[in-house]
């Protein structure tokens, strides 16, 4: 991938929206900063305003009061149609052109900024091989001969078309089965590991913003921002009993899906093999094996060979 | 013929097919193809297309307009409509005393019967854009005026080709009444023949019009079929 536009900060400074006529505002003086780079899930209930929240960074949605920088530039400052092309766009119904080929969809925005043709040529190639579409097979297909998970590769590449610094996504992986969305999510952290946007991204799954997030916004109803912190923090210290009881009752489990067994430090190995995992499984599928075989102990194993053991006692003391 | 002789046109002996004006006679349509038949085809033709090119116009820039501004499109559809529930006889008497007996008297009244269906289909297939197409669009920058032009418009042919075909047949069928008025059209040998009810000449007019409607009808499906390839895109996979 050839991205070398610099990410850049998101400052949301006061931002309301208020839509006339109804009585509480949509979002509600939300002020929080998004460092260069990464990913910022905006999770809630229904009704939350987290599309909302979303929407007034690329201005679908105008800002009542406030004001929201990108790369320290005011958005009311810029024209709304540039500010559009600067920013990918990806939507949970991908919102493919029906009548365009999936070449000429990725085109879009590079065609709108006026690239070369054999510019744009290449890029959609690249584009697609970078989200496992390979270009030989799909470019000349249309949206409807493509599964949900392709057409959602397919509105994917087209928001990273023309390198935008910053990636707007509503629930892009809402609408797409189990298993297609967990290889989508895993797929979006691959991408986002090389191309370092400043992405913010919208869901009611709060599995979906931990294992996501850099930093997670939950929002409660009115558009109040409820805490801003890192899926940890916010796991470890929720800020009150809204946000407990939106991370829910097993926020400790899900502490522990966050770090494995590699990365965290072990008990001397002590030669009882039985259970065992290798370094890359999660604490809470180690907590899961520990329980369903009986044991207080676990053997963790690099290549075959004993590293250490995990007690039960050291996974408490961990989420302490 | 020998060379040198006298060149005397020969119009042919009236055959006794023609005589006992049985049901169908196919010399007189081929002795008569020339001077009869294939004039009041290119006649036809031509009024249709003069019609419909112009009915499309007018439609067209209406069904813009009312898809930018919802308040348009009631008094236009309900203009088009009363037009169109004229009859077709009726409405040539109330025009030849203002514009003649020419081919504008003809002309406003087939164009004013494309009006409702064009009008109808185009700003249907206008506003047949799935909601997330456009919301895309929106997030990505397009402007109005693209939007209209790469995607709606693009998305709107389907509809607007189906509207063209029902507009041009029925425009065909009913330029046949233009010979009331002027003597040009498939029209003209029909109504010339109804005099004597000669049958040759009223079903070989009648049989041109079908068949007339019928290529033109199979042209606009194989138009649809080059212009909208993405509709007849099966799974490949």
């Amino acid at each position: 991938m050839r991205d070398r536009r610099q990410a850049v900060e998101i400052v949301f400074d006061h931002a309301t929206k208020h839509y006339p006529g109804r009585p509480v505002p949509a979002v509600d003086d939300l002020s929080f900063s998004i460092p260069a780079g990464e990913v910022c899930v905006i999770v809630g209930p229904s009704g939350g305003g987290k599309t909302t929240a979303m929407k007034l960074v690329n201005r679908l949605v105008e800002l009542t009061s406030g004001d929201i920088t990108v790369g320290g530039r005011s958005i009311t400052q810029l024209n709304q149609t540039e500010l559009r092309r600067g920013m990918g766009y990806v939507i949970q119904q991908v919102g493919l052109f029906p009548h365009l080929t999936v070449a000429d969809n990725v085109a879009t925005v590079p065609r709108l900024l006026g690239w070369g043709k054999q510019e744009i040529s290449a890029r959609v190639d690249e584009l697609l091989d970078f989200v496992d579409l390979p270009a030989r097979d799909y470019r000349t297909r249309y949206a409807s001969q493509l599964s949900g998970g392709e057409r959602q590769r397919v509105g994917l590449a087209r928001a990273l078309a023309a390198d935008p610094p910053v990636m707007l996504m509503d629930e892009p992986f809402g609408a797409l089965d189990p298993i297609t969305r967990t290889r989508l999510q895993k797929e979006l952290l691959r991408i986002q590991g090389e191309i370092r946007k400043t992405i913010i991204f919208v869901t009611h799954d709060i599995d979906e913003a931990i294992m996501l997030g850099d930093r997670i916004a939950i929002l409660r109803e009115g558009g109040v921002l409820a805490q801003y912190d890192t899926p940890e923090e916010i796991l470890a210290h929720p800020a009150d009993d809204f946000a407990a009881r939106f991370v829910g009752a097993d926020r400790g489990l899900k502490r522990l899906s966050l770090t494995t067994l590699a990365e965290i430090e072990l008990d001397p190995p002590n030669g009882v093999v039985s259970p065992s995992a290798d370094g890359e499984m999660t604490l809470r599928d180690a907590l899961s094996l520990m329980l369903s075989e009986g044991s207080r102990s676990l053997s963790v194993t690099d290549g075959g060979e004993q590293r250490g053991v995990l007690t039960l006692d050291r996974l408490s003391e961990l989420l302490k | 013929m020998a060379q040198g002789d006298p060149v005397i046109p020969d119009f042919g002996e009236a055959s006794s097919c023609v005589e006992e004006n049985r049901l169908f006679c196919t010399d007189w349509v081929r002795d008569n193809w020339g001077d009869v038949l294939q004039p009041a085809l290119t006649q036809h033709i031509k009024l249709t297309v003069i019609a419909v090119v112009v009915g499309f116009a007018i439609s067209f820039a209406a069904a813009l307009v009312a898809h930018r501004y919802r308040l348009f499109e009631r008094p236009f559809g309900l203009l088009s409509a009363l037009i169109y529930t004229i009859p077709s006889i009726a409405l040539f008497q109330l025009l030849v005393p203002i514009t003649g007996l020419g081919v504008l008297t003809v002309e406003i009244a087939l164009v004013g019967y494309t009006l409702l269906i064009l009008f109808r289909n185009i700003l249907e297939g206008l506003r047949s854009s799935p909601p997330d197409v456009l919301e895309a669009a929106r997030g990505m920058g397009l402007t109005r005026r693209q939007t209209l032009w790469r995607v709606e418009l693009p998305l709107a042919l389907p509809a607007i080709v189906a509207g063209l075909r029902v507009a041009t047949v029925s425009t065909i069928a009913l330029a046949t009444i233009a010979a009331l008025v002027i003597p040009e059209g498939l029209g003209r040998p029909i109504f010339i023949a109804l005099r004597d009810y000669f049958k040759t000449e009223i079903i070989a007019g009648g049989a041109l019009a079908i068949l007339l409607a019928l290529v033109v009808d199979a042209l606009f499906v194989l138009a649809q079929r080059a212009l909208t390839p993405w509709a007849y895109a099966r799974r490949t996979a």
